[in-house]
């Protein structure tokens, strides 16, 4: 038999008992529209995320201070007072570092603040006025952290969008005076609302000139003159030349820290992309759990097709009796019954992958129950690879109902009733 | 040009070994019109399977056209039927989905499928069926039926035309047109018919009558 007839015979056995084949669809739809939706969900989520941290900037390096070490116990990263403002200030270096444009030293402090019968609790970050530029961070209104500020160690902050509206609602906070951890601070600027979940977001911290947190801030100061830093945010001429940048903030870093050629730095350096990169590494994983919890169902979708076919074999034994003495051999038997569970699954496949496009693009920046909307990327390769899968199932699980049925005698084949 | 020798059929019945045909010698020439009567536990199904190529003797030697089909596998049997035995069954044993053309087809599609449609076509006029072969076997009655049935067993010019109580189920008006049927294929085509059957008054429309009980032939 040629396989165009194959299918034609499938196609009129299969839909001899309509019901029954659609049931026995059904399972391999529910199964491909499942893996379609939930990847396309889960590949937009990782695209959301990377494409929001692409925003903050690629280019950039950050230098944390390395672990404190006191009497052999390693404290957290960042926790030893390595790292200093003159070093910052020592990093743009046209001559010694030419990769490096923009420098932003840091410090993190978390403090209560307070405006009238208001009050949260946040992040505030000691700031120079480049960490604007080197953040992608946007004025909505006043100013932010300026020279002068920083010369003359004020109490100025800048508030981002959600913390000014929990502390003033819809009222302007510029001009106004907050309590910050007690210290009365001049509101000078807002920033715009950047969006983003809450630990990539800015909206929800405050920003104070750098030399006021180390001096007006912290309870305990190294003598020497030092201001310490937590971090520096290192941003450099573009993505090709991060890795030389590296090499030359750890170059300058090493001299000025006097770090001998055998010793370990007593910092490091983390690039943007490495974050993308492992963000992208753990949502994969995401992606791939959610393809697999569907994928499951597809196989038992197989396991429905596999029970139809045996069902379907049984109650067709004379047919196939009647097949062989009119000269039918095993192997027409056994493509034959393949072929119908074959069309089944595939053609169950095809109504899940329209389906599940379907549903990927109609949710595509919709917002459901008042959650942020959906971001939804249909996969070509995630369909082609579901029909291939399907078909394949549809196969593997009719190979078993097949054998029974091309193993058959014609005579107790005929004979049955 | 069928060549029967010693043909013996034994059972599996659980733990005994049935002896259903204890030595069969048969031989039919071309052409000819054979009836195979006996009760039925008689062994004639029986040996109408191993003649139809469906079964293989447990001994002796069947020759069909100077093969030797006892010594066939599975596969060459199936050759076998589809080239040179055409079944007629009591039940028709038509596939009820499709239509009559396409039940006529189906030997075809195992085989050599050539000029496939107009075969089959041609089958179904030789029976004077072609006007209603867009009907589905549950579209036609009884005597229909048969005539579908027998138009599929002819669609491959086979040698041997094998016909299990043809009439079994049919009316005695119907009957008598199907033996007229089978009758005249036999002298325009020359085709060997073989009629397995319980009814004398079928029997004896043979040429020849063989007559066989507890799996011997009794008489000829």
């Amino acid at each position: 038999m040629i396989y165009i007839e194959i299918i034609k015979v499938a196609f009129v056995s299969l839909s001899a008992n309509k019901l029954r084949s659609v049931l026995a669809l059904l399972g391999i739809v529910i199964g491909v529209t499942a893996v379609i939706s939930l990847m396309s969900i889960g590949r937009g989520t990782q695209e959301r995320i990377t494409s929001r941290i692409q925003d903050l900037g690629t280019n950039l390096l950050f230098i944390k201070a390395g672990a404190s070490s006191f009497g052999g116990f390693t404290g957290q990263a960042g926790s030893s007072s390595s790292l200093t403002f003159k070093d910052a200030q020592a990093l743009k270096d046209p001559l010694f570092a030419p990769s490096v444009i923009e420098v932003a030293p840091e410090i993190t402090i978390r403090a209560q603040l307070v405006f009238g019968r208001k009050n949260t609790n946040v992040t505030v970050m000691g700031v120079t006025p480049q960490h604007l530029s080197v953040r992608n961070l946007e004025i909505d209104s006043g100013m932010f952290i300026s020279s002068p500020h920083i010369q003359t160690y004020s109490e100025v902050i800048v508030l981002g969008s959600q913390v000014s509206e929990d502390l003033f609602g819809f009222q302007d906070p510029i001009g106004e005076h907050i309590r910050v951890n007690g210290k009365r601070f001049y509101v000078v600027g807002v920033l715009e609302s950047q969006g983003g979940s809450a630990w990539t977001s800015n909206d929800s911290r405050a920003f104070i000139p750098l030399t006021t947190a180390f001096y007006r801030m912290q309870k305990q100061r190294v003598s020497g003159g030092n201001i310490n830093v937590e971090t520096i945010n290192v941003q450099t001429k573009d993505l090709e030349v991060l890795d030389d940048a590296i090499n030359e903030v750890s170059t300058i870093l090493r001299l000025r820290h006097q770090i001998g050629n055998d010793d370990e730095d007593d910092f490091n350096i983390t690039s943007q992309e490495q974050t993308i990169e492992t963000l992208r590494e753990t949502t994969n994983t995401f992606v791939v759990f959610l393809g697999a919890i569907a994928g499951i169902s597809l196989i038992v979708g197989g396991i429905g097709i596999m029970n139809i076919m045996l069902v379907s074999v049984t109650e067709r034994t004379k047919e196939i009796g009647i097949r062989k003495a009119m000269g039918a051999k095993k192997k027409d038997i056994l493509l034959q019954f393949i072929s119908e569970a074959t069309v089944l699954s595939f053609g169950g496949g095809f109504l899940g992958v329209v389906l599940g496009y379907l549903i990927s693009t109609g949710l595509d920046g919709r917002a459901i129950l008042g959650q942020e909307s959906f971001q939804t990327v249909f996969g070509i390769d995630v369909a082609i690879l579901s029909l291939a899968v399907s078909a394949g199932i549809g196969l593997f699980f009719g190979i078993y109902p097949a054998a029974r049925a091309a193993k058959l005698h014609p005579i107790e084949a005929l004979r049955y009733d | 040009m069928l060549d029967l020798k010693n043909i013996k059929k034994n059972y599996r019945m659980g733990v005994i070994d049935v002896e259903v045909l204890r030595g069969i010698d048969l031989s039919f020439e071309s052409g000819e019109t054979v009836s195979i009567m006996g009760p039925s536990g008689s062994g004639k199904s029986t040996l109408m399977n191993i003649i139809g190529c469906l079964d293989v003797p447990t001994e002796g030697t069947y020759f069909l056209d100077g093969k030797n089909v006892g010594e066939m596998n599975d596969n060459q049997l199936a050759e076998i039927r589809n080239a040179k035995v055409g079944f007629v069954f009591q039940t028709y044993n038509l596939l009820p989905r499709i239509s009559a053309l396409a039940n006529v087809e189906l030997p075809l599609i195992y085989g050599d499928r050539k000029n496939l449609r107009e075969r089959s076509m041609l089958a179904l006029e030789r029976v004077g069926l072609s006007h209603r072969y867009k009907h589905k076997p549950t579209e036609l009655s009884g005597g229909e039926q048969q005539r579908v049935g027998i138009a599929r067993a002819l669609v491959k010019n086979p040698s041997i035309l094998l016909a299990d109580e043809p009439t079994g189920n049919l009316d005695s008006k119907s009957s008598e047109e199907i033996m007229d049927i089978i009758k005249n294929l036999n002298k325009e085509s020359g085709i060997t018919v073989i009629l397995v059957t319980h009814d004398p008054s079928v029997a004896k429309q043979a040429e020849r009558i063989v007559s066989i009980r507890d799996g011997k032939i009794i008489n000829e």
